[in-house]
């Protein structure tokens, strides 16, 4: 696979601040590739440098084989070949849903279907509603639909299921990884681990302006091979070891109780406390 | 979903996006009642008030109302291009439709252009109903002379581009949207007041009218004037004539300085 993002040595400061001190990165083509960590740490720098929103300090950064601070007609060429879905907007609402993906998708060479992409991204009821009568979530579809109605090559998504109830935010995970699966590359920010761990093909975790890791959601911070902890209740209350062979224990809990063993679970590391560890937060294992 | 790509086509030229803009804005404009409304009936209701509390006559057969549909249609001009751009454009900064405008291939000329359209569009509009109101109910009489509509056209015309260009480039100054209309309105009410479009231009302190000189409404008002009073009203002026080619290449200079700055410093995000 080719890189279609390639990132040495990336720096940023603003003022006496260094908010991005030196980030290297490799996003492969048709891969869905999160940022992790928290506020402040360099995230939002780093991928507003990516889609040409700001200017860097130093380091060499390709995007689709061109420097993103590129400017006039060459910068609306690369323009052409990605897609960005930044926060949500708050304006007016005046337009109705197709309107206004119909009038973004004549910005592009290759515009997708107006109606496809609607429907893609499961507005097709809400097609001829003005902006104004839709839901936060419906909004930020909304968000996603202008974001890749012009056939992106790379889709930058930036916290795109704030606001969806849980069967909205699987819908769109849908969404997102058919658009992976028909080669589109997507960078992903996001605070909600369940969501990078559902979506991610790889993570990174960002912390004080520098990669600490990156992984696959399943091997990240170790997290295969981490302790895991099983609990039950005997008669003294609840118990609760940890362990690296969780099996060998249950075997011997098993025949301590005879058979069933009350309340029993075994839980492993989940993304969020690996990610929590990696940042230096809360050790939830406490 | 199909992603099918045709390598060969050319992102749009920045003009066509610019007209797609253009019906956009007016679409949105239309939708927004209130400021429909307000927008095109102010200019009239402004000359009922005027035209009813100075009902004397300048000279024989020249109403007040027809010293003032001038002063009205140049000082429209400034409001619905200047003080609406400069107040909204720092709106839309704030609700982040320009950063979501700059993530695409859409130029930052497109959307000046489509920003001129709505103008124009809307001026065009607002001028019909004064003058059919002017006509109706106040007394106005047209001009006969193709020579004074040929004027009236191009002020028009580059009379919007101006205040289009100028309310882009005074955008960058409110830090917000919430501050724009604090700092835009004072500057065009004092501008109005400066140039004699609420009083007799020559009537004013000279001071006054060295100041107005220097910004395009005194420029608009005047040639306004010299399309809707009789010629012999052109002695009365300050130099004592029309300066018909002194305003088109004043205003000509505010329109390209107004775009310069634009170009150079037009601002798509909040910090």
């Amino acid at each position: 696979m080719s890189s279609v993002i390639s990132v040495r040595a990336l720096k940023k400061s603003y003022g006496s601040t260094q908010a991005v001190a030196g980030i290297d990165l490799t996003i492969a083509q048709g891969e869905i590739f999160a940022l992790l960590g928290p506020n402040g740490a360099g995230k939002t720098t780093t991928v507003e440098i990516l889609e040409g929103f700001r200017n860097r300090d130093s380091g060499d950064v390709s995007v689709l084989g061109t420097d993103p601070a590129i400017k006039g007609e060459a910068g609306r060429i690369w323009r052409n070949r990605i897609g960005i879905v930044l926060q949500s907007t708050s304006d007016a609402g005046d337009l109705s849903v197709k309107e206004t993906v119909a009038h973004f998708a004549r910005y592009y060479a290759n515009p997708r279907d107006v109606d496809e992409v609607v429907n893609a991204v499961g507005l097709a009821e809400k097609s001829k509603e003005l902006i104004r009568t839709l839901s936060g979530g419906q909004r930020r579809r909304l968000d996603v639909a202008l974001g890749i109605i012009g056939s992106p090559e790379l889709l930058f998504l930036d916290e795109p299921t704030t606001g969806f109830d849980p069967e909205a935010r699987r819908a769109f995970w849908a969404l997102i990884k058919n658009l992976r699966d028909s080669g589109t590359t997507i960078v992903l920010t996001t605070h909600y681990l369940d969501e990078a761990e559902a979506l991610a093909d790889r993570v990174a975790v960002i912390n004080r302006g520098a990669i600490v890791e990156v992984s696959t959601p399943a091997l990240l911070g170790g997290r295969a091979t981490s302790l895991a902890t099983v609990s039950w209740l005997s008669e003294n209350g609840p118990q609760s070891e940890r362990t690296d062979n969780p099996t060998a224990l249950i075997k011997k809990l098993t025949e301590g109780f005879n058979g069933e063993i009350p309340e029993l679970t075994v839980k492993r590391a989940s993304l969020e406390d690996i990610y929590l560890e990696m940042i230096g937060g809360a050790d939830v294992h406490k | 979903m199909s992603t099918s790509k045709v390598p060969t086509k050319k992102v749009p030229s920045a003009l066509t996006i610019g007209i797609a803009r253009g019906g956009l804005e007016i679409k949105q404009f239309m939708r927004q009642r209130e400021s429909v409304v307000f927008t095109l009936a102010f200019p009239i209701m402004l000359l009922a008030i005027f035209g009813s509390v100075f009902t004397n006559e300048l000279t024989d057969g020249v109403t007040f109302s027809q010293y003032f549909v001038a002063g009205m249609i140049a000082s429209g001009l400034v409001n619905t291009g200047f003080q609406q751009l400069a107040i909204m454009i720092p709106v839309e900064r704030d609700f982040g439709t320009l950063k979501r405008l700059r993530g695409t291939p859409m130029p930052a000329s497109s959307y000046f252009i489509g920003k001129a359209i709505v103008v124009f569009v809307t001026m065009a509009f607002q001028v019909l109903l004064l003058l059919i109101a002017g006509v109706l109910f106040f007394g106005v009489n047209l001009p006969t002379d193709p020579a004074k509509w040929f004027t009236f056209t191009w002020l028009i015309i580059l009379g919007s581009a101006a205040s289009t260009s100028l309310g882009i480039a005074f955008s960058v100054i409110p830090k917000s949207g919430r501050s724009a209309s604090a700092v835009v309105s004072p500057v065009v009410i004092i501008l109005q007041f400066f140039s004699g479009v609420f009083f007799v231009f020559t009537d004013l302190p000279g001071w006054m009218q060295q100041v107005a000189a220097i910004f395009p409404l005194k420029w608009m008002t005047q040639g306004m004037r010299s399309v809707f009073l009789p010629d012999s009203f052109a002695t009365a002026e300050v130099a004592g004539s029309w300066e018909t080619e002194k305003t088109f290449l004043i205003i000509l200079a505010w329109f390209i300085a107004g775009l310069i700055i634009s170009i150079r410093t037009f601002k798509w995000d909040r910090q």
